[in-house]
C-alpha cells in the first residue's frame, strides 16, 4: 500500500537530485542572465559570427536504420535485464535456473542468428 | 504524513506530464516531457518498494526506449508536424469518453476493498532485498510466463527486419 | 532449494509448437525454395495436433491447463493455420513478398492463441494474447510497399494496444480485489467474501469484455476490423477474421465462465447489447461495401454477434455451440478467402464486388464454390453455417433468450441480401472484365478440404456437436 514505506537509503539521491537541478538553474540564470552582457546588434543573429550561412533544411530526416539499430538494442536490453536478477538467485535455484535461462537465451539466439544472416546489424 | 505527501506528489505530476506529452506541440518537446515522465514512475515505483523495477524503468524506458521514440521523430519531417494540427476531428468526443470513463472509475473504485496483501511484507523484503525477493518468483512461480517472454521478443526481432530491413534481392 | 521440476506433458503441443517455428525460422536462412518452409510449417502442425493426444492435465504451479475446451479451441487454430498456409503459398508470390518469416510468424501467432486458449492464470492469458497479436500486426503489414497494408497493420495495432491497456487494467483491478491472479482462485475468492455486489467488481468485468470485445471485433469495438482486413494481404485476413477471433472467444468463454461465474446475471446483460449491435452493424454495413474483403470483415463482425449468443447462454451448451460455431467459421470464411485470392493475378485486384459479375460463365466451377460458401455465411441448408446458426439458437432459446433469437433470426435475413447478392452478380449479370485465375494445388486443395466441411459437417453435424459437448463437459 502507498504511504507505508519510505526508501530512506535513496536520501543522498534525492538531495543529489535536488542540489543538481538548484545548481543547474542558478548556474544558467546567474551567467546569462545576469552577469552576461546584452548587446544586441546584427551579427550577433547569424549563426556563425564569421563563417558562411547555412543553406537549406536543418532538420532532415534520419535514416530508417536508426531505427532498427534502437529497436535491436531495446530487445536485447530487455534480454540482458532478466539476466541480471538470474544472476542473484541462480545459487539458490542452481540447475533448475540454469535449465530455463538457457531455453531463454536458445530462443532469442535463433532471433539474433536471424538478425545477423539477414544483416540486421550491418549499416548497408 | 510524508508517504501520503511524497505519493501525491508523483502521481499529481505523472497526471501532469502525461497531458503535457500528448499536447506538446513539438514531438521533441513530447519526448522530453515523456523522460521526466519515465523518471517520475522509477520514483514511485521505489516508493512501492520495488527498487529493482524503479532501476528497470530507468534503464530501459528512459534509457532504451525513449531513444527509440527520438528516432521515429526524427524519422518524421519536423517542419510538416509542427504545422499539422495536434488532435484529430474527433477529439471532443474522445474527451467526452474519456471523462465518462475517469466518472464511471472513481464512482466503482470508491467500494473498492483491497485484498489481504501476500507473504511479501514490507520487512520481508527489505530483510531479502527486492531483486531477490522478486527472483525467486520469476524464476521458481513464474517461469511459464518467463519463457513465454523469450518468444514475444523473437517475434520483435522479426518484426522489426520483416517492416523495417531493405530487402536484399530475393 | 530443492525443485520439482514441471509435469511438461500438458504443453507438449506448446513446445512442440515453438521448436518448429524456431526451426523454420533457421531453415528460412538455408533454403532458397519457399515452397519448402509451407511444406514444412504443413507437416510440422500436423505432427503437433498429434501431440495434443494425451496432453490433458495441469502444469506450472495451475498455470496452464490442457483440457477439452482447449484442446478443441486448439485444433480449429491448427485448422486456421494450416488453410491459412495453403491459400497464402501462391499469393504471397503474386504479391511479392514470398518471405520465410511469413511462415513462422503464422505458427508463432498459432502459438499464441493456443498459451490463450490453455491459459488458467490472467498473467499467462495476457502474455498469450500479446504473442498472438503482435506476430499479427507484422503479417497484416507485411506488403511493406503497399500504403493499405501498413494502414492496416498501423491501425490494427494501436487499437489492439489500446485494449491491451483496457484488459491491464483489468486484471490489475481484479489483483487489487482477490489477490491472485489464478482463474480459478478468483471465483472462489469472490464467492468466500462476498463481492458479488462490489461495483469494482463489475468495473474489472466490463473491462475485461471491453478488451475482448475488441479481440473478437464485437460492435462497438469493431472500428479496426474493415481497415484492418481489407488492407492485410487476403491470405492474412483470412488467417486473422478466424484464429484471434477463436481465440477471444476461448478465454471469453474461460475468464467469464469461471472467473466471474457469480456475476453471470450482469456480465449476461453486457454481452446482449454487444450481440445485438454486433449483428445490426456487421449485417447492416455490409449492404453498402463495394469491396468484398470489406464486405467479409463486416460479415466477421456480424458472427461474432451470433456466437456471442452462445456466450449469452452462459451455460455448457451455450459454450459447446459456440465452439462448433467457430469451428464452422474458420471452414467457410476461409472457403470464402480461397476464392476471393483465386481473383488475385499479377495484374488484377480482384476484391471489389462487381468482379464477380459473369463468373458462372468463365469458372462455373469457381462459381459454384463460392456460392456453397455464401449460402454457408447466409446460413442456408443443407450447408454447414445453417446448423452452426441453428445449433446457437437453441441454446440461446433453452437457456430463455427467445426475444434474442428472433431479433438475430431478423438480421440473419437481411444478411442474406449482401451473400446473396455476390450470388446474382456471378449468375445473372454479363462479364464486365475478363477474370484469369491464379490456380494453384495447393489454393485447391484448401478449396477441397473447405468445401467438403462446409458440406459434410451441414450434412452430419451431430458428429462435430457431440464431440464439441465432449469436450465441455469437463470444464
Amino acid at each position: 500500500m502507498p504511504g507505508t514505506y519510505i526508501p530512506s537509503e535513496y536520501l543522498p539521491v534525492l538531495i543529489f537530485l535536488m542540489v543538481s537541478v538548484t545548481l543547474g538553474f542558478a548556474l544558467l540564470l546567474i551567467s546569462s542572465g545576469i552577469l552576461g552582457l546584452k548587446r544586441a546588434y546584427s551579427e550577433k543573429f547569424t549563426p556563425y559570427e564569421s563563417g558562411v550561412p547555412p543553406v537549406g533544411e536543418p532538420r532532415y530526416r534520419f535514416s530508417v536504420r536508426f531505427y532498427i539499430i534502437a529497436m535491436l538494442f531495446v530487445i536485447f536490453d530487455i534480454e540482458a535485464v532478466y539476466l541480471y536478477p538470474w544472476a542473484i538467485v541462480f545459487d539458490k535455484i542452481g540447475l533448475y535456473a540454469f535449465i530455463e535461462m538457457v531455453i531463454f537465451i536458445v530462443i532469442l539466439l535463433v532471433g539474433f542468428i536471424y538478425v545477423w544472416k539477414k544483416e540486421g546489424f550491418k549499416w548497408d | 504524513m510524508l508517504p501520503e505527501l511524497f505519493f501525491a506528489y508523483f502521481a499529481v505530476t505523472i497526471v501532469l506530464f502525461s497531458i503535457f506529452v500528448v499536447t506538446a506541440r513539438n514531438p521533441v518537446h513530447s519526448v522530453l516531457w515523456m523522460l521526466l515522465l519515465f523518471f517520475h514512475i522509477a520514483g514511485l515505483y521505489l516508493f512501492l518498494n520495488a527498487e529493482f523495477i524503479a532501476a528497470i524503468q530507468i534503464i530501459i524506458y528512459a534509457g532504451a526506449i525513449l531513444v527509440l521514440y527520438l528516432f521515429v521523430v526524427f524519422l518524421l519531417n519536423l517542419r510538416e508536424e509542427l504545422k499539422i494540427y495536434r488532435f484529430i476531428g474527433g477529439w471532443p468526443s474522445g474527451l467526452t469518453f474519456g471523462i465518462a470513463l475517469l466518472a464511471v472509475i472513481i464512482l466503482s473504485i470508491r467500494s473498492f476493498i483491497a485484498a489481504p496483501p501476500g507473504k511479501y511484507s514490507i520487512n520481508l523484503i527489505r530483510e531479502e532485498t527486492h531483486t531477490k525477493a522478486l527472483a525467486k518468483l520469476l524464476y521458481t512461480d513464474y517461469l511459464f510466463p518467463f519463457e513465454i517472454i523469450s518468444v514475444i521478443l523473437l517475434v520483435a526481432i522479426v518484426g522489426v527486419i520483416v517492416l523495417a530491413k531493405r530487402r536484399l534481392k530475393t | 532449494m530443492n525443485l520439482q521440476f514441471p509435469d511438461l506433458t500438458p504443453v507438449m503441443p506448446e513446445l512442440f509448437m515453438t521448436a518448429l517455428a524456431l526451426i523454420l525460422l533457421c531453415t528460412e536462412l538455408l533454403v532458397k525454395k519457399k515452397g519448402i518452409l509451407a511444406a514444412l510449417s504443413i507437416l510440422g502442425v500436423v505432427v503437433v495436433a498429434y501431440t495434443l493426444i494425451g496432453s490433458s492435465g495441469t502444469t506450472f504451479g495451475g498455470m496452464f491447463v490442457s483440457d477439452g475446451y482447449s484442446t478443441f479451441f486448439k485444433v480449429i487454430f491448427f485448422v486456421n493455420a494450416i488453410l491459412s498456409v495453403l491459400i497464402s503459398i501462391k499469393y504471397i508470390a503474386i504479391e511479392r513478398v514470398n518471405f520465410g518469416e511469413y511462415y513462422s510468424l503464422i505458427l508463432i501467432s498459432t502459438l499464441g492463441m493456443m498459451i490463450m486458449a490453455s491459459a488458467a492464470d490472467l498473467i499467462v492469458l495476457y502474455l498469450g494474447l500479446e504473442l498472438m497479436a503482435l506476430s499479427t500486426y507484422v503479417l497484416a503489414g507485411f506488403i511493406r510497399y503497399d500504403i493499405k497494408s501498413n494502414e492496416a497493420a498501423l491501425k490494427y495495432f494501436l487499437l489492439g494496444a489500446f485494449s491491451s491497456a483496457f484488459l491491464l487494467y483489468g486484471i490489475s483491478m481484479i489483483y487489487g480485489l482477490t489477490g491472485t491472479t489464478d482463474i480459478k482462485s478468483i471465483a472462489l475468492y469472490i464467492s468466500e467474501k462476498g463481492l458479488t455486489e462490489n461495483p469494482a467488481l463489475s468495473l474489472s468485468m466490463i473491462l475485461f469484455a471491453v478488451a475482448f470485445g475488441f479481440k473478437i471485433a464485437a460492435v462497438p469495438f469493431h472500428m479496426w476490423a474493415p481497415d484492418a482486413y481489407e488492407g492485410a494481404p487476403t491470405s492474412i485476413t483470412a488467417f486473422m477474421s478466424v484464429g484471434p477471433k477463436a481465440a477471444g472467444f476461448a478465454v471469453l468463454g474461460r475468464v467469464f465462465m469461471i472467473a466471474f461465474a457469480s456475476i453471470k446475471l450482469e456480465w449476461v446483460a453486457v454481452f446482449i447489447p454487444l450481440s445485438i449491435l454486433s449483428m445490426a452493424v456487421g449485417n447492416i454495413v455490409a449492404i453498402a461495401q463495394t469491396n468484398i474483403k470489406r464486405m467479409l470483415a463486416y460479415s466477421s463482425i456480424a458472427h461474432a454477434g451470433y456466437a456471442l449468443l452462445g456466450i449469452i447462454a452462459a451455460n455448457n451448451e451455450g459454450l459447446a455451440s459456440m465452439m462448433s460455431y467457430l469451428m464452422i467459421y474458420a471452414f467457410m470464411n476461409i472457403g470464402a478467402f480461397a476464392v476471393v485470392i483465386m481473383l488475385r493475378s499479377e495484374d488484377f485486384k480482384g476484391d471489389s464486388i462487381s468482379d464477380y459479375e459473369g463468373l458462372s460463365r468463365a469458372h462455373p466451377l469457381l462459381a459454384a464454390l463460392m456460392l456453397i460458401f455464401m449460402f454457408s455465411l447466409t446460413g442456408i441448408p443443407p450447408t454447414a453455417g445453417f446448423m452452426a446458426k441453428l445449433y446457437v439458437f437453441m441454446s440461446a432459446i433453452n437457456a430463455g433468450y427467445t426475444w434474442l433469437v428472433v431479433v438475430a433470426v431478423v438480421f440473419a435475413v437481411i444478411s442474406a441480401y449482401f451473400y446473396l447478392r455476390i450470388i446474382m452478380y456471378m449468375y445473372m449479370r454479363e462479364p464486365k472484365v475478363e477474370v484469369s485465375l491464379s490456380t494453384s494445388p495447393s489454393l485447391g486443395l484448401a478449396l477441397g478440404v473447405t468445401t467438403v466441411a462446409v458440406l459434410a459437417i451441414g450434412v452430419f453435424p451431430l458428429y462435430l456437436v457431440e464431440l464439441a459437448r465432449a469436450a465441455i463437459s469437463g470444464f
